[in-house]
């Protein structure tokens, strides 16, 4: 566990003085479920990204080709540190690319 | 005051000093919200903006709530920033009381003391501040215009202090001083800007230096913020008592964190402030006549409360009588200040004995008889276990 520093270290008036650290706060930890996305079936309609509330989804700049040959220039993954596993993505995906599976197994 | 002095004085109610206080100190930031009676302090800085004696900008909000809000925000922000209130409206900021106080805003302002509703009464007592005592601001009583005036001028020394950085109220009694005309002296603001230069809050809002303000914090932080505050509040008391001697050699006038008047001989005290204090003063000679040996412990500095000074004042003393303008209901005494100083006499192992008295509740008058018979209590210096409501109809 990270140290936590003395009253005497901190800021007063609980002021931030290096804003932008909340990318440091991980809030994903608490999740039961996560999202596996299928790159086979996705059709990169980006509808996930848009209606994550934690931009825990991720588009990459990875290429990938389907079994049918399809290309795409891009492909998505999910953040672990940033998902709470609410399942937004899986239940707006229109083409069924996203299944939430346990932590543990995914 | 000696003659010369009072020929440079000029006549001023305290809302009245208070405003030229601020005018004084090239305050720029005034948010303001009319209460009784509190009105005429921000009615008369209006007043100086309007006719280009100060230049500030001067917020009309559509509360209490968001006089204190504008006046943090803009402290934040690194302006001098005032605001006024009394009562209702103390009572309605409470909420940013303890917000300015957390972010360690250090913005002035003054209270005209007054009671509060239900039943609703315009009148003065002290209910509204002793609500707030535990907001973690610095509070200062002022028993004259002249010293409202003064400590107005010291508040912002003391709060802008880089080891302070704390808000500062301070109160005096709504009416009895506040609409009441005394010769008061008021300095140029170049001695004024002089003496209390404006610092900045070191972490201001600046869109080069970006910082986050008001953030959650969670339970691994929180605790740690608010025990800087028990420390900053603690640790202001020698800058409070730097700053009011620095004024004294400046301007010729200071006045203690407390002051014991008539003290010397006395066998007892009667511990009060703001008009009640300058009554007695006056009061005390022809009370010794009876032979009653009492003197005047003045509380000037309430938070935070300097005990040392208590204990210098009482430690000869057999009787301290306690007088509330405030009701703790239901607490051990119901005097908010007695209950604390019966704290401080079991801290300190004190050998003296306290006498509780709640009176001046919704501004019922302690008239001369009044006085006399009070500190004829606290002369007698028997024991009192309950508070006495005094002046109250059976």
């Amino acid at each position: 566990m990270e140290k936590l520093v003395s009253f005497k270290d901190m800021a007063p008036g609980g002021i931030v003085v290096n804003p932008g650290n909340s990318l440091e706060y991980k809030t994903g930890d608490w999740k039961v479920l996560i999202p596996v996305i299928n790159q086979e079936t996705c059709t990169r309609c980006r509808i996930c990204w848009y209606v994550c509330p934690d931009n825990a989804i991720l588009e990459l700049d990875k290429e990938y080709t389907t079994k049918k040959n399809r290309k795409y220039k891009v492909s998505y993954d999910v953040s672990s540190d940033f998902c709470k596993g609410c399942g937004m993505c899986a239940q707006e995906c229109p083409v069924k690319a996203i299944e939430m599976v346990p932590v543990e197994v995914a | 005051m000696a003659l010369e002095t009072v020929k440079k004085a000029i006549p001023l109610s305290t809302n009245h000093a208070i405003a030229n206080a601020v005018k004084d100190l090239d305050v720029d930031v005034i948010s303001a919200y009319p209460i009784t009676p509190q009105t005429t302090v921000v009615e008369k800085i209006s007043e100086f903006i309007a006719k280009g004696e100060l230049d500030a900008e001067y917020i009309h909000v559509e509360s209490e709530h968001s006089a204190l809000s504008a006046a943090i925000s803009a402290s934040l922000t690194g302006a001098r920033a005032f605001t006024a209130t009394a009562s209702q409206g103390f009572a309605l900021m409470h909420e940013m009381l303890h917000i300015a106080s957390g972010l360690r805003a250090p913005l002035v302002m003054s209270v005209a003391m007054r009671s509060l509703s239900a039943p609703i009464s315009i009148w003065n007592d002290q209910s509204d501040l002793f609500n707030a005592r535990d907001s973690g601001w610095i509070i200062l009583f002022a028993h004259t215009a002249q010293e409202a005036y003064d400590t107005i001028i010291q508040a912002y020394k003391i709060a802008e202090d880089q080891n302070v950085l704390l808000p500062v109220m301070v109160g005096y009694d709504g009416y009895v001083m506040s609409h009441t005309i005394e010769p008061v002296i008021t300095e140029s603001r170049e001695k004024v800007i002089k003496f209390a230069p404006k610092k900045q809050y070191p972490y201001k809002l600046d869109p080069d230096k970006p910082v986050s303000i008001g953030a959650i914090t969670p339970p691994e932080y929180y605790y740690e913020f608010k025990y800087q505050q028990v420390n900053a509040v603690n640790n202001s008391l020698p800058t409070i008592e730097k700053v009011d001697e620095e004024f004294g050699k400046t301007f010729g006038r200071s006045y203690g964190l407390m002051e014991c008047y008539m003290c010397e001989d006395a066998e007892a005290l009667i511990m009060t402030n703001a008009s009640y204090a300058s009554t007695l003063k006056a009061f005390l000679p022809d009370i010794r006549k009876e032979g009653i040996k009492v003197g005047l412990l003045r509380v000037r500095l309430y938070r935070p409360f300097p005990l040392q000074k208590f204990i210098e004042y009482t430690s000869d003393k057999k009787t301290v009588l306690v007088i509330d303008r405030a009701i703790s209901y239901g607490a051990p005494f119901q005097g908010p200040l007695a209950n604390e100083i019966s704290g401080a006499i079991v801290r300190e192992g004190l050998k003296l004995n306290l006498i509780s008295v709640v009176a001046g509740i919704g501004q019922r008058t302690v008239e001369y008889e009044d006085f006399l018979a009070l500190a004829r209590l606290a002369y007698e210096g028997k024991k009192h276990k309950e508070t006495i409501f005094y002046g109250v109809r059976e």
